[in-house]
């Protein structure tokens, strides 16, 4: 039995072919859409690409491009077949086109899906991408005279006073790091010596943040230096500390930003998926009701139009013997050595016997 | 004598009326444009109106959206002008409103040009505006515990990093005022003791600024205080550091962006302009064209069509002689009495 059998008369089938019409040309509009959702979130995760380790993220806001190139073209035929299916004679020209049409369709619907799921899943994967990112740019922020790094330090400070953040995890990360480039450190002053060589690594640490880290709801000028003495600041009590310099840390802050976005171009694709679902359904419709109609062999009467033919089971078995069987037609060996006993031989037409009647 | 006199034939006639009509909807859509713009710069100036001293300036915008809204009006009514005009039944009809209609009309557009010019104009003002609020801005930053000055502080600092740039002139201006509040100063040290010491009225000056006077574009952490000496950093000198803090001061900033806004927006104002002048004018020799037509049994025929019948000084003194005779109306009333009381005794 056919799974979501309904019958159209004639009306109903030019009816129907004419709202998929328009229902394809806002599924245009869509992959428009889609194009632009991928556009934007591209330009956003390049905006800040210098802090992320690896670009890998990028095939996510590359898969909604093409997906919504994609639908802007299967949509444009699909408007075009469905405006010809009104009419038997027509719909004849794109008969053998309509099956592969569907099942193209059909991928390209599970692909937006895909896209829509990727955009949820692709949170760790920028955890790990923007803490690894972060780290070396802080280790970097001092080389401003070395090629390739040389605006590293701009783009940590712009970041750190756009996002309000301070930091990798916390303020604290500035501690573990020579961020001051020996370029600006007297080396002949000895509590600077004293400083360097107190250090394993002979780095310049300081307990000290950059001024990108000042917060700007602050009541007090900015303590940046000598953080971890309160008692060296006038007027430096606990809720000062709070408002002296950004608490959330960069890591953090992008993360939120980024999954923020995602989400809103997550729903936006889920609704688009389940328009085109829509969408995909009506010319499945359309089709196995043209079908139908020119096998009755009248334009005019009644058809049915369905889903699928037989149950969902069969049509897998049916399916899956096809692929099967796609593999197996290249076994069969040609050698003409070989006697394969052909059914044509048993079926052969015995020698017709002619009774001769003897007269006497 | 008659102003641009031209002819006008039937066919012509019917082109200037289905162009006019659709000339009176693309100015109605300028006109929303144009209400707009005025929207989006008293939008922009009221986001930083606490370094504003004088609202003087939003007469440009308030200017804008009066006249784009009464653009729309009278595009609108321009647009059921010309509709009947071919029709002698029904234009007959607009007489009487068709006088009022240019003089106001005409008024508005005017207008338009005088929001333009306006907006050159006023940049002086705007000018010395900014430089009163940034003063007082500058003056209070230290005071975030004073009701009515808390945020000070916080606008003053965002205004720096968001136009890069540091004080009112330039980053001297901080020099002048003591931005650090008392409660973060040490009374019992000796320093802090001798600099205020050292100033007349007892305000602690620092040759420092904030930290939002920062470049981020500098190669070197951010030097903020100290900054006239170079002893106290290594490898500094001060009037070669170009790139430490911003060198702009914000008065500076702020004109040339809000300048920068009004030269587009009066480009596209006086675009607008043009084309409400245009449906002004069409709708004028549609209508002078039309009314030759009026009472004549062929409405086929060639008619003349002008802009004014009589020259422009006496156009102008026929429009202005009601409003003066309304202004002059209560003396002359007046002196009729006085005249009279005489003759009767």
């Amino acid at each position: 039995m056919a799974v979501g059998k309904i019958t159209f008369t004639k009306t109903e089938r030019e009816k129907l072919a004419e709202v998929l019409w328009l229902l394809n040309w806002i599924s245009v509009l869509t992959g428009v859409i889609l194009f632009g959702l991928g556009l934007f979130l591209k330009i956003e995760i390049q905006k800040w690409q210098e802090v992320m380790s690896e670009q890998g993220i990028l095939y996510v806001p590359h898969m909604l491009i093409t997906t919504g190139l994609a639908a802007c073209g299967i949509n444009y035929l699909g408007s075009k077949i469905c405006l010809d299916c009104a009419d038997t004679n027509k719909f004849l020209r794109w008969k053998l086109v309509m099956m592969p049409y569907i099942v193209c369709t059909f991928c390209f619907t599970a692909c937006v899906l895909a896209g829509a799921l990727l955009c949820y899943t692709i949170r760790s994967q920028l955890e790990q991408s923007l803490y690894l990112g972060l780290r070396s740019a802080m280790r970097f922020y001092k080389d401003t005279d070395t090629p390739g790094r040389c605006y590293l330090k701009k783009t940590l400070d712009m970041l750190q006073i756009q996002f309000q953040c301070c930091g990798n995890t916390d303020y604290r990360d500035w501690f573990h790091i020579q961020w001051i480039s020996s370029r600006y450190l007297d080396m002949t002053n000895s509590a600077v010596v004293d400083r360097v060589r107190s250090n394993v690594e002979g780095k310049y640490l300081m307990d000290s943040v950059p001024f990108s880290c000042c917060s700007t709801l602050s009541s007090s000028p900015c303590i940046q230096h000598n953080l971890s003495n309160p008692a060296a600041h006038r007027h430096y009590d606990q809720q000062s500390q709070q408002l002296n310099l950004w608490r959330r840390g960069c890591q953090q802050a992008l993360l939120d930003h980024y999954t923020g976005i995602m989400q809103s171009i997550a729903l936006t694709v889920l609704l688009i998926w389940l328009f085109e679902l829509l969408v995909l359904t009506g010319v499945r419709y359309l089709q196995t009701a043209m079908e139908n109609v020119i096998r009755l062999g009248d334009p005019e009467s009644e058809s049915e139009g369905w889903i699928l033919e037989n149950s969902l089971a069969e049509t897998a078995c049916y399916n899956f013997n096809i692929i099967k069987n796609l593999g197996k037609c290249y076994q069969v060996d040609e050698d003409p050595n070989i006697n394969i006993p052909t059914a044509a031989a048993d079926q052969e037409v015995p020698p017709l016997q002619v009774r001769v009647s003897v007269t006497s | 004598m008659v102003v641009m006199k031209m002819k006008f034939p039937f066919q012509k006639r019917v082109k200037l009326a289905q162009g006019l009509w659709l000339l009176s909807w693309c100015a109605t859509v300028a006109g929303a444009t144009t209400f707009s713009l005025g929207c989006l710069l008293k939008t922009e100036l009221r986001r930083r109106s606490e370094v504003m001293d004088n609202s003087d300036i939003h007469i440009v915008p308030n200017t804008l959206m009066i006249v784009g809204l009464a653009s729309l009006g009278i595009n609108y009514f321009a647009s059921k002008i010309c509709q009947d005009a071919l029709d002698a039944g029904r234009f007959p009809r607009w007489k009487n409103f068709l006088k009022p209609y240019f003089a106001v009309s005409c008024f508005f557009t005017v207008l338009m040009l005088l929001a333009v010019i306006m907006s050159y104009a006023m940049k002086g003002s705007l000018e010395s505006s900014l430089k009163a609020g940034l003063r007082n801005g500058i003056r209070f930053y230290k005071d975030t515990d004073t009701p009515g000055r808390c945020f000070q502080k916080q606008n003053i600092d965002r205004l720096q990093m968001e136009f890069q740039c540091c004080g009112n002139n330039d980053f001297r201006d901080w020099f002048e005022v003591q931005w650090i509040s008392n409660r973060y100063l040490d009374f019992s040290s000796k320093e802090v003791k001798d600099r205020i010491k050292s100033n007349v009225d007892g305000r602690y000056l620092v040759d420092g600024v904030p930290f939002s006077c920062c470049n981020p574009s500098s190669p070197r952490p951010c030097i903020q205080y100290h900054l006239t000496n170079n002893s106290a950093h290594y490898n500094y000198d001060y009037q070669t550091e170009e790139l430490n803090i911003y060198l702009r001061g914000c008065r500076e900033a702020l004109v040339n962006y809000y300048m920068g806004l009004m030269n587009t927006i009066g480009v596209g104002v006086l675009s607008v302009f043009l084309l409400q002048g245009s449906v002004l004018v069409s709708l004028r020799f549609l209508q002078t064209s039309m009314e030759a037509v009026a009472g004549e049994e062929n409405t086929e025929i060639e008619t003349e069509g002008y802009l004014l019948e009589k020259g422009v000084k006496e156009t102008i003194m026929e429009y202005l002689d009601p409003v003066l005779t309304f202004l002059l109306l209560k003396n002359q009333v007046e002196e009729g009495t006085t005249g009279e009381t005489p003759a009767t005794t």
